[in-house]
């Protein structure tokens, strides 16, 4: 068998906001890693880091509000942040692309469809305008555009929701990537349309060989899509495991919370939803501790003192909780 | 709808505008104190000579009547004689005057224009820096001076003091650098914090992030996304800002003494020219109503999500 | 819960049309309608929770609205306990509005910023003058216990809640006024899971507390199956399918459903289905395709489909019905039909 290599590495990653009220660590501390031509996904609440993780990678935070402040994110072997501006512009589009959730927004109004397209292409591939252009127009057909010379001239407004994030996918793959990080790619689309565009990710995926990183709170998507999936909680990753492992045998309670809390169209139900008590915590105001102990049904002495690691169990997988650690029997049971 | 449906009933909507502005024109004449018989036939008529003047002049008929008749003729570019001169009235206008103000507007727009984009932009672009507040406090500076005052102050340092502009008058480039800016400084400021304000509006847009994915360098990130959007508002503005430029020709042309549309409304009024007063605001208004018409076709070209609506 | 014959029907739809202009020409005249709502009957039994569901743009905000006539229908009749709301004047209709009450998705837009929790529940109650000023502040506090927020929060404003709090302000103002029908238009749409499954709880227990009757419109059929009785399909205007629970997750019998539900990504790993992917958008709701709406993107279509609007079929004598010729004669197993995709 092939050696895997890990296309992305992302280790120890903080990202922080500087606001008026004081630091908000929106990203305390990630760590996952993907394989090439592996899909990873990264599920989480509002709040939880998913996306200012994803724009981390390309180094998009704004640079007025946040800052990445620590960790490494390595593409290929080295690390994006200590690339010049020069570098990442050079990747961003080109190794890695990013598609959004909303394509009502996400797409520049006053330029057409192929232009945008073309911009890619021009920019990283030295194509002159007429050649990037046949090009755009040729990405336009193979994310199933209909009649793509025509839809190439018109302005985004002209195209529904679907077509736009056809669009999308059309600019982010023109270049090739290696990477493609979706940020929500179907949060914004109704059911029967997230269906074509899921699928058609699917394909194109598989057809370049891209590797892929979703981002998205929809647990359906992750089942579908998803490889590997990483759980975040307040800013950090609370469990990393095969795909297969969360649906079947989540082991962070708040992974099972989530799991559970989620009405599903294929099962019946007696009764109420097994709920998650409480709500997140400000992100000025983390527990010490555990940052989900507040609202975990096992929490016991030591996750309201003492933050977990992030602990490797045998398979690989790795969870943020005490109960797996051999300090737990220690701990003496409480009575809730 | 297509832009030629567009046009036509952006059209129509001016006639209401054209009927508004016609009316109170016309009995501005009427409203305002004075026999306007009485003036015109000058101080030293008898009773039976304002008589025959108003006989001439219509002012026994109905007012429906006078006003239809104003209309007609002014539709056929007849807006009666100046009391001043005998000349008709869009003669004197047009023989050069309204050159030399819609000259003066638009190098006043012009400059208004340009140095508010410029401003805004830097502005906007170095959001909270020393640029930004330095540029943001002469705006508001610039917003808050009286124009008469600017164009006194600036005819003081450069023209009497440093000599390196005439003093007055209109005919060389030289004329005109004064004049633009003392007309162009309100605009200028109004459009910089206009510009400003959209581009960060715009810089924080989804599309923005987009562009900045796809690894596009700041500078067309600026120039070409950005702007693009962020001028759409600005637009209208410029437009409201030529018709205001019209009303401060007034009091430019009278500070730096030039012989323009501005010059002339205040010349008239002095003399009690009636007709001249009556042909200069309406010529100003339909010139104001044009431009209007000019912007929304702009406005309309540059952004195209308008169809929707 | 299923319902006994003996309950009486709280709220009957009968031929409810939504057309809203579209202005345009010369001199803005009226040149064609949106038709947002076409012609859709149906009723909902008191103490029973109706979902309508359905994607964007298929009439089923429009039709929550017009039945509590925040925008006036251009045509159909709404009974609502044996009054049409129709034939209302306004004065009367804003007496109405205390037993039908509306929860929007975002709390947020429709919470007054400047007001505190207790002022925005008193003002709903000052309104419907239905409680003595004096017990005003008791009533409030109770009312606020039973959605879960405390009395020492009463005194705040809407920005010092999370997303699920506010939604159960919404939730706590509707029920201030004792409604017998709330209309929940994508209540817990913009709830995080964890959030919403406790605002879901809380509604459920509020219906067995107050016998209150829920028209719930959402477009997530997975919190339909968990809060409805009956379901409500509607694709471009027209009510496609009405079926129980039971029978519509189940056993659907309208291809439109079909797709539906097997368009949504299951987190189940092991029931793998087969997933019938819609070619294409949905059409527009200006200019409607002729016969059956779907038949633009429906794997099944016929050419009978093409000319021919299909009725509301009766599947089985449980009251399931479907708009699809396919059915007219009963039901069908549709995984036997050939697909034309």
């Amino acid at each position: 068998m092939a050696k895997t290599v890990k296309i992305l590495e992302v280790k120890g990653l903080r990202t922080s906001f500087f606001t008026d009220e004081g630091e908000v660590k929106a990203v305390d501390g990630v760590d996952f890693s993907l394989e090439r031509g592996k899909t990873i996904g990264i599920v989480g609440e509002s709040g939880s880091g998913k996306s200012i993780t994803s724009l981390s990678i390309l180094r998009l935070i704004e640079e007025s509000t946040g800052r990445i402040v620590g960790g490494e994110i390595m593409f290929k072997g080295e690390n994006l942040l200590q690339k010049s501006k020069k570098q990442m512009m050079a990747i961003r589009g080109n190794n890695i692309s990013m598609i959004f959730q909303e394509p009502m927004t996400s797409l520049n109004p006053t330029l057409t469809c192929g232009e945008q397209i073309a911009e890619s292409i021009r920019i990283h591939q030295k194509a002159n305008r007429k050649e990037a252009w046949v090009k755009a127009v040729d990405m336009l057909r193979h994310v199933g555009i209909p009649s793509p010379e025509k839809r190439a001239k018109q302005y985004p407004f002209e195209l529904s929701g679907g077509m736009r994030q056809r669009v999308m996918i059309a600019i982010a793959l023109a270049c090739n990537p290696e990477l493609l990080i979706a940020d929500e790619p179907t949060t914004a689309l109704d059911v029967t349309i997230q269906a074509q565009i899921l699928e058609l990710i699917k394909k194109l995926q598989e057809e370049m060989g891209t590797s892929l990183m979703i981002i998205t709170h929809d647990l359906g998507v992750v089942a579908e899509m998803c490889d590997k999936v990483a759980v975040m909680y307040c800013g950090k990753v609370v469990e990393y495991a095969d795909v297969k492992t969360i649906f079947t045998n989540p082991k962070h309670p708040y992974t099972v919370g989530l799991l559970n809390s989620v009405p599903k169209h294929d099962q019946d139900y007696e009764g109420d939803l097994a709920v998650i008590p409480g709500a997140v915590p400000s992100p000025f105001n983390l527990p010490q501790g555990c940052r989900f102990a507040p609202r975990c049904p096992h929490a016991r002495g030591i996750c309201r003192e003492e933050l977990p690691e992030l602990l490797d169990s045998a398979d690989g997988d790795q969870v943020r909780c005490w109960i797996y650690s051999e300090k737990w029997e220690k701990q003496e049971e409480e009575v809730r | 709808m297509n832009m030629f449906v567009f046009i036509l009933r952006r059209l129509f909507q001016t006639i209401p505008v054209m009927i508004g502005v016609t009316l109170a024109v016309f009995l501005m004449m009427h409203l305002i104190p004075g026999d306007a018989a009485k003036i015109m036939a000058g101080e030293n008529a008898n009773p039976d000579q304002i008589e025959q003047m108003r006989e001439n002049l219509g002012l026994n008929d109905p007012l429906h009547i006078q006003y239809l008749r104003f209309v007609t003729n002014a539709v056929q570019g007849d807006l009666g004689n100046s009391i001043r001169t005998s000349r008709p009235v869009t003669e004197e206008i047009f023989s050069s005057r309204f050159a030399i103000t819609v000259q003066l507007a638009l190098i006043g727009t012009a400059a208004a224009v340009l140095l508010g984009l410029v401003a805004g932009i830097i502005s906007a672009t170095r959001k909270y820096s020393a640029a930004d507040v330095g540029i943001m406090l002469v705006a508001l500076l610039g917003l808050s001076l009286p124009n008469f005052w600017l164009g006194i102050m600036l005819i003081y340092l450069f023209s009497v003091n440093l000599g390196w502009l005439p003093v007055a008058g209109w005919g060389t480039w030289e004329h005109m650098i004064l004049p633009a800016i003392t007309l162009g400084t309100g605009g200028a400021a109004i459009i910089a914090r206009m510009t400003r304000s959209s581009m960060l509006e715009v810089l924080n847009q989804d599309f923005i992030r987009t562009a900045y994915a796809k690894g596009v360098s700041d500078k067309v990130v600026i120039y070409k996304h950005a702007l693009r959007n962020a001028l759409i508002p600005v637009v209208t503005v410029v437009g409201l800002q030529f018709g205001g430029l019209l009303g401060g020709a007034v009091i430019t042309e009278t500070v730096f003494a030039i012989n323009g549309l501005g010059r002339l409304i205040i010349d008239s009024i002095r003399a009690h020219d009636f007709p001249m007063v009556q042909g200069t605001i309406l010529v100003c208004a339909v010139l104001f109503v044009l431009v209007n018409f000019l912007v929304d076709i702009t406005y309309r070209l540059i952004n195209k999500r308008i169809d929707l609506n | 819960m299923s319902m006994t014959t003996t309950t009486k029907t709280l709220l009957e739809v009968k031929n409810l049309k939504q057309y809203f202009p579209i202005k345009g020409g010369l001199f803005g005249r009226t040149v064609n309608h949106v038709k947002a709502v076409d012609d859709i009957s149906f009723h909902v039994q008191e103490g029973e929770t109706v979902s309508i569901v359905g994607e964007s743009g298929c009439g089923k905000s429009t039709t929550g609205r017009a039945i509590l006539r925040l925008d006036n229908p251009y045509a159909g009749e709404v009974i609502f306990d044996g009054e049409n709301l129709l034939g209302l004047s306004k004065a009367e209709m804003r007496k109405k509005r205390q037993d039908l009450q509306i929860i929007f998705q975002d709390p947020y837009a429709s919470l007054n910023p400047r007001q505190t929790v207790s002022q925005i529940i008193e003002e709903a109650l000052q309104i419907q003058n239905i409680v003595p000023p004096k017990e005003r502040r008791k009533k409030i506090a109770d009312l606020l216990q039973t959605v879960g927020i405390g009395t020492h929060q009463m005194d705040r404003h809407p920005h010092e809640f999370s997303g699920g709090q506010r939604q159960r302000i919404g939730i706590a103002r509707a029920l201030s006024v004792n409604p017998k029908l709330i209309i929940c238009d994508e209540a817990v749409s913009a709830l995080d899971v964890s959030i919403q499954a406790q605002v879901l709880n809380l509604l459920k227990d509020l219906q067995r507390k107050f016998q209150l009757t829920y028209l719930f419109i959402s477009h997530d059929l997975g919190v339909v199956r968990h809060i409805s009785d009956r379901i409500i399909v509607m694709y471009l205007g027209k009510i496609v399918e009405i079926a129980d629970k039971k029978s519509l997750f189940e056993n659907p019998q309208h291809p439109y459903t079909i797709a539906l539900l097997s368009a949504i990504p299951s987190t189940n790993l092991e029931k793998k289905r087969e997933r019938i992917i819609l070619k294409g958008d949905v059409p527009s709701p200006i200019d409607p395709p002729q016969g059956c709406r779907f038949h633009t993107r429906c794997p099944f279509a016929f050419d009978r489909c093409r000319a021919e609007q299909p009725g509301l079929y009766k599947v089985d004598g449980e009251g399931h019905q479907s708009a699809c010729h396919l059915v007219e004669n009963g039901q069908i197993d549709f995984s036997k039909v050939p697909s034309n995709h």
